[in-house]
């Protein structure tokens, strides 16, 4: 209260005029005052919910993480200190879980920035039917995960789909490992690539024409212009497209549960945690398993914004 | 030069139909099933031959899907139109105001946009069990409006940037007070970006289901997404197939004249923060 009370020591800008400081900084602080006031009582109860719901409770499940505490035994309750890890990350569950989640995640957001570009090229550049591509672009990504899931479960169904039907009699991709981990990817890719290219489309309204009939003039061909000029001009776009897709296809969830509901080696760590939670009704397992997904989560975001500098989206950017 | 001009155009007509008939054809697969009848639901043909309407009539006899209808609609339209209001005034304040402790807003909600909602299903599976809203309506609507949130305040900020704002100056020259210049000079202004916004925000709850099923356990609050993955078939040996895929139909038809209706501004509200930031 005191450095506040003395507002000569701290020096005026060198921009402002001596003898108006004095008036000038009152009035504009009181501008100010009533500013922060204004920006604080609007961002409070967006604030509140978002602690109330989020922080609080991620808080609680590291608690619950500690202690032993089996909703089928709720008498045993007690602090045990980080066993709960310790098991967690003992267990094969836990580490088969993992890669399945990493393998689906990079293998499906691999193919949705592929897709995703091509997409986003066609929308871009298609001189007719601009309309009706774009419409039909989003409404795999506005479709319900589920219903979605469904209608590829039915497509590989043998006897009920069509796509079942090109393989020979007998075969029933949904059973095996291998090939329900690719139509799970196969699903995610279809759902979330029209997100993927709507971002990359936004990207590209970044490229200036004349930069690209510039290169087209000195003779680029149209790779040396994709690679040269476009892709390092829409590499914010890029960038938080892939962060946006690659934390989302890491909670991998809807999917899974619909096409295979993590049979045959197929669950994702959503899957296990969702498992541990409602079928062997284990809250300490579970928080520990929630905590180390967040943990996961955790990492790629930062590993995103450290290496490649990814500006957060909506955040003022500093040039 | 004719000729050529021909060939680029019918290069790109058939790169458009092949866009057009990726991102549709899984859409139209499972509308087909919901119109055949038990007995050529098997043929694997792309038309229905006998169209029927008795996969919807089932469904809409039973409580189960009717009930999670009403859920679905009542939770969705609810936490949207909180989310909506709350993010309003956040994205307000981002894009308009300067007060100390705005970053730290932004990265919170930029946290919780990545959150993983699994990570939340156990504690608030066990809140909600203690304080009693398990299997509520309000249970859900929570943790819905909570997410979208972020989503609302990034989308409604860019919107607000683009706002011309020498009109709220004009209105504060006039003698408002920065309160009156919001409601009335700028808020009529956004109205159609924060209705971009809950569009948005109602698709992201209309979807969800990993909180739709962990957090209901009754046909008190089960949403649709939730509550076609429970579906039965009117006996043991039946697959539930029909009434899964009119159920489908059903739930996707809001989205689908949404989609119809406001593409364009769907497509502007999803890709402005992602080009800004």
């Amino acid at each position: 209260m005191s450095t506040r009370a003395q507002p000569a020591a701290t020096p005026p800008p060198p921009e402002a005029e001596t003898e108006q400081a004095g008036p000038d900084r009152a009035a504009l602080s009181a501008g100010a005052r009533q500013e922060r006031r204004l920006g604080w009582l609007l961002c409070a109860p967006a604030v509140v919910v978002m602690i109330a719901v989020t922080a609080y409770p991620i808080g609680y499940a590291v608690y619950l993480s500690l202690q032993r505490y089996d909703l089928r035994f709720p008498g045993q309750a007690k602090f045990v200190g980080l066993s709960n890890y310790g098991s967690v990350l003992s267990s094969p569950f836990w580490w088969d879980a993992f890669w399945v989640t990493l393998f689906i995640t990079a293998v499906s957001v691999t193919i949705e920035l592929v897709l995703g570009m091509g997409l986003a090229l066609v929308m871009h550049r298609t001189i007719f039917w601009r309309g009706v591509v774009r419409t039909s672009v989003l409404i795999p990504y506005g479709i319900v995960t589920v219903v979605a899931a469904f209608s590829w479960q039915y497509a590989w169904t043998p006897e009920l789909g069509y796509l079942a039907a090109l393989l020979p009699s007998g075969e029933a991709p949904l059973t095996e490992q291998w090939p329900a981990l690719w139509l799970i990817i196969l699903a995610e890719v279809w759902k979330t690539t029209p997100f993927m290219a709507l971002l990359l489309l936004a990207g590209l309204a970044l490229v200036p024409e004349e930069t690209l009939k510039a290169a087209m003039v000195d003779g680029a061909t149209a790779w040396q212009r994709f690679t040269k000029v476009m892709l390092p001009l829409m590499k914010p776009a890029i960038l938080v497209a892939l962060l946006f897709r690659t934390l989302d296809a890491f909670r991998i969830f809807d999917n899974i549960y619909i096409l295979t509901a993590g049979a045959q080696g197929t669950g994702s760590l959503s899957i296990l945690g969702y498992d541990n939670l409602f079928t062997s009704l284990n809250l300490g397992i579970g928080s520990a398993i929630s905590v180390l997904i967040f943990i996961c989560v955790g990492i790629i975001a930062f590993a995103f914004v450290k290496l490649f500098g990814t500006a957060a989206p909506g955040a003022e950017v500093k040039r | 030069m004719a000729a050529a001009g021909k060939t680029h155009a019918a290069r790109w007509g058939v790169l458009n139909v092949v866009v057009v008939l990726y991102a549709l054809f899984p859409v139209w697969w499972i509308a087909a099933l919901s119109f055949k009848d038990p007995g050529t639901l098997t043929d694997g043909d792309y038309i229905p031959r006998d169209w029927t309407l008795e996969n919807y009539r089932g469904i809409f006899d039973t409580s189960e899907f009717t009930r999670a209808l009403i859920n679905s609609i009542g939770i969705a339209l609810i936490a949207t139109v909180i989310a909506v209001a709350l993010g309003t005034m956040a994205a307000y304040a981002v894009a308009r105001l300067r007060f100390p402790g705005k970053r730290v807003l932004i990265g919170m909600s930029l946290l919780i946009a990545m959150f993983p909602p699994i990570s939340l299903v156990s504690p608030l599976f066990n809140i909600e069990r203690i304080i009693g809203i398990f299997d509520t309506w309000i249970g859900l609507i929570i943790p819905y409006m909570t997410f979208s949130l972020p989503l609302a305040i990034y989308t409604l900020s860019a919107f607000f940037r683009e706002i011309p704002w020498d009109l709220e100056k004009a209105a504060k020259v006039d003698g408002a007070t920065p309160a009156q210049a919001f409601r009335l000079v700028i808020a009529p202004l956004a109205a159609p970006g924060v209705f971009t916004t809950a569009i948005l925000v109602f698709i992201f709850c209309w979807n969800d289901f990993l909180f739709a099923i962990s957090l209901t356990s009754t046909e008190a609050a089960r949403t649709v997404p939730a509550a076609i993955a429970f579906f039965t078939g009117s006996s043991q040996f039946q697959q539930p197939t029909g009434s899964i895929a009119a159920a489908a139909v059903v739930i996707t038809i809001p989205i689908i004249v949404f989609v119809l209706l406001f593409q364009r501004r769907i497509v502007a509200g999803l890709t402005s923060g992602a080009v800004k930031g």
